[in-house]
């Protein structure tokens, strides 16, 4: 088994056709979702947040069968990542994708456990804390991307589960939760 | 001036006997060798040893002169044996004689008497000075004697042909004469065939122009003839329309209004004659042959009349109309092919299949020259092959600058659920087996 860092690859990603975009619909379908949940998988496992296409990204290029993804082939699987909503592109151009390897309703569950296990209920953080305190070191929180922790942030404030308020500076951002 | 008719004359000139319609007739084995129309024979001498036969017809064969009065005058069919030439006078081209009518002179016994046949007609005088020669030196009478004075001693053996006559009439070749005969026989017909054609040729050329406007004045009138929808009242205008485009595509005149009526009468015979041409080349190509491969071999056999590509491309669309066992076949590509209607696209698979799935094919994929070597058919086809199994999901490709390389489609076998999953049957597997070298 090969393996990239410390992810193992699937027997699969030897596979030439993997790295060339199927033009059958069927064949392309499944071709689609392998890369997604490999992904998915391997972003998951590296905590990785964001792809640019156009820099390397490890994964899409495998040496020992000297195959590459294409530009094109990179977009469409980004794009249908992000169709299914596990995934955001940050600008129209598509150059830069937000991976959500966690759905940011996942984070957000997350989060709120986070609270529950560290008797944060009625407490106040910084936004900064949450991703780099004590209390995250070891979970899922610990270096999270900070543009997914806002979202799931104001998503459970929606909720009315916190209340985000700013600081001094934007470090400074801070939470008050009321779980 | 001597009295007397000509035949009386020391027996130079002797009776012909002529048919009731006036041919001569011809002794056996003699044969005709010219043929010229008003013709005089003259005596020269002062005073003329015989009476001159006035304006008749010269018949030339290979055993005499033949005279034969164009006009009932009262003068006789009359003839003089070439056995009884003895000289040809030679013919003096001279100022003088370009004015004069052509003239041939010769001495014939009895008596040596000098001859003048004077040409008033219009022939080709050279022509038959030339065949006057051969004919006197041919001597055909000398071997008719021969072989008369031999099947009379042999009596019983009749049926041997003996000399340049056969005894059955025709004419055999032997010895040197035979050889020049053979030769003159030989030109001659040419000759004559060239005359025909040429006399062809110019009533053709005269023609030409008339029939060039005529096939103008057709084509301007069909182009301006109402199209075909509305024709419910107009059923007898159309069909003499189709009559026309008929008959001029027969005659061979293309006119844009034809090439576009589909099912005219040259493209469903083109058609037929295709079908059944179609089937040997479509053997040899394995079962299917492109349309340009086609178009290669059909005029390379048709060697003159040759078909263009949209011709052969008509002929081929008709087929649906008719009950032949080939198809044309159009390729999601473009390409086109003609095929057998019985071939099976399935049979194709299944040896496709046979081929990726091998060890090395399962490594390396295949390309369409690999499939063209081992299905045995033209790379175009195997390619058009290979396509149609990634389409129907057997196969699926890998591009790479080192070109297009087709794989078994291991896609459907891979587990979403779990990627990692290799199961012991199926071809994953053995594709994993075949490529174990390449992992770390």
């Amino acid at each position: 088994m090969q393996k990239l860092a410390d992810f193992k690859l699937p027997q699969f990603f030897n596979y030439p056709p993997y790295f060339t975009l199927q033009p059958v619909r069927d064949t392309r379908e499944k071709q689609i979702q392998l890369w997604k949940e490999l992904i998915l998988d391997y972003c998951k496992s590296q905590k990785t947040f964001l792809i640019c296409v156009e820099e390397d990204f490890p994964l899409f290029s495998n040496s020992a069968i000297d195959r590459s993804l294409s530009h094109e082939a990179k977009e469409t699987f980004l794009s249908a990542i992000v169709g299914e909503g596990r995934a955001e592109w940050l600008d129209k151009g598509h150059r830069k994708c937000l991976i959500l390897w966690h759905r940011i309703q996942d984070w957000a569950d997350i989060i709120l456990q986070f609270v529950r296990d560290n008797g944060l209920e009625d407490s106040v953080m910084t936004v900064e804390e949450i991703r780099s305190g004590t209390e995250s070191l070891g979970t899922e929180l610990q270096g999270i991307d900070r543009t997914i922790l806002m979202r799931a942030l104001k998503l459970l404030e929606n909720k009315g589960k916190l209340a985000l308020f700013k600081g001094t500076s934007a470090d400074d951002e801070g939470v008050k939760f009321s779980v | 001036m001597a009295s007397g008719s000509s035949i009386g004359v020391g027996g130079l000139f002797v009776n012909a006997e002529v048919t009731t319609s006036g041919r001569p007739v011809l002794r056996r084995n003699e044969v005709e060798c010219f043929l010229l129309s008003s013709v005089d024979f003259d005596s020269e001498d002062d005073p003329p040893r015989f009476t001159a036969l006035k304006s008749g017809n010269l018949i030339l064969t290979t055993h005499r002169l033949i005279w034969i009065p164009s006009e009932p005058n009262g003068a006789v069919p009359s003839s003089i044996p070439l056995a009884a030439v003895t000289h040809i006078f030679s013919h003096k081209k001279s100022i003088k004689s370009m004015f004069h009518s052509p003239r041939i002179r010769f001495q014939a016994d009895p008596g040596s008497i000098v001859v003048t046949i004077v040409f008033r007609g219009k022939g080709d005088f050279d022509c038959f000075l030339t065949k006057f020669w051969e004919c006197w030196r041919g001597r055909a009478w000398d071997e008719e004697d021969k072989s008369e004075t031999e099947t009379s001693r042999s009596g019983g053996s009749a049926t041997v042909a003996q000399g340049l006559y056969g005894n059955d009439g025709t004419v055999r070749m032997v010895g040197l004469a035979g050889i020049l005969r053979k030769e003159q026989e030989q030109w001659e017909s040419t000759d004559k065939s060239l005359q025909d054609a040429f006399q062809d040729l110019n009533a053709l050329m005269s023609k030409a122009k008339e029939m060039v406007s005529l096939a103008e004045k057709m084509r301007q009138k069909l182009l301006s003839a109402p199209s075909s929808q509305n024709s419910s009242t107009d059923d007898e205008e159309m069909g003499s329309k189709e009559e026309m485009q008929q008959w001029m595509l027969s005659v061979g005149i293309i006119s844009p209004v034809t090439k576009e009526s589909a099912g005219a009468l040259y493209h469903q015979e083109l058609s037929r004659q295709l079908a059944d041409f179609v089937r040997i080349p479509l053997e040899q190509a394995g079962g299917m042959i492109s349309l340009t491969d086609m178009y290669y071999h059909f005029n390379r056999a048709r060697g003159t009349e040759l078909i263009s590509p949209d011709d052969l491309w008509q002929a081929c669309t008709l087929w649906e109309k008719f009950d032949v066992p080939v198809m044309l076949r159009k390729f999601d590509s473009g390409v086109m092919v003609i095929q057998n209607k019985s071939h099976s696209d399935e049979e194709v698979m299944s040896r496709i299949r046979m081929l990726v799935t091998k060890t090395e094919a399962l490594r390396a994929g295949v390309t369409a020259s690999d499939a063209a070597l081992t299905l045995k058919i033209a790379p175009a086809m195997a390619k058009e092959h290979l396509l149609t199994a990634e389409t129907k999901g057997l196969l699926c490709r890998d591009m790479s600058p080192d070109g297009l390389r087709f794989y078994f489609n291991l896609f459907p076998e891979i587990d979403l659920t779990n990627l990692h999953i290799v199961k012991d049957f199926g071809t994953y597997g053995e594709w994993v087996k075949a490529t174990s070298i390449l992992s770390v």
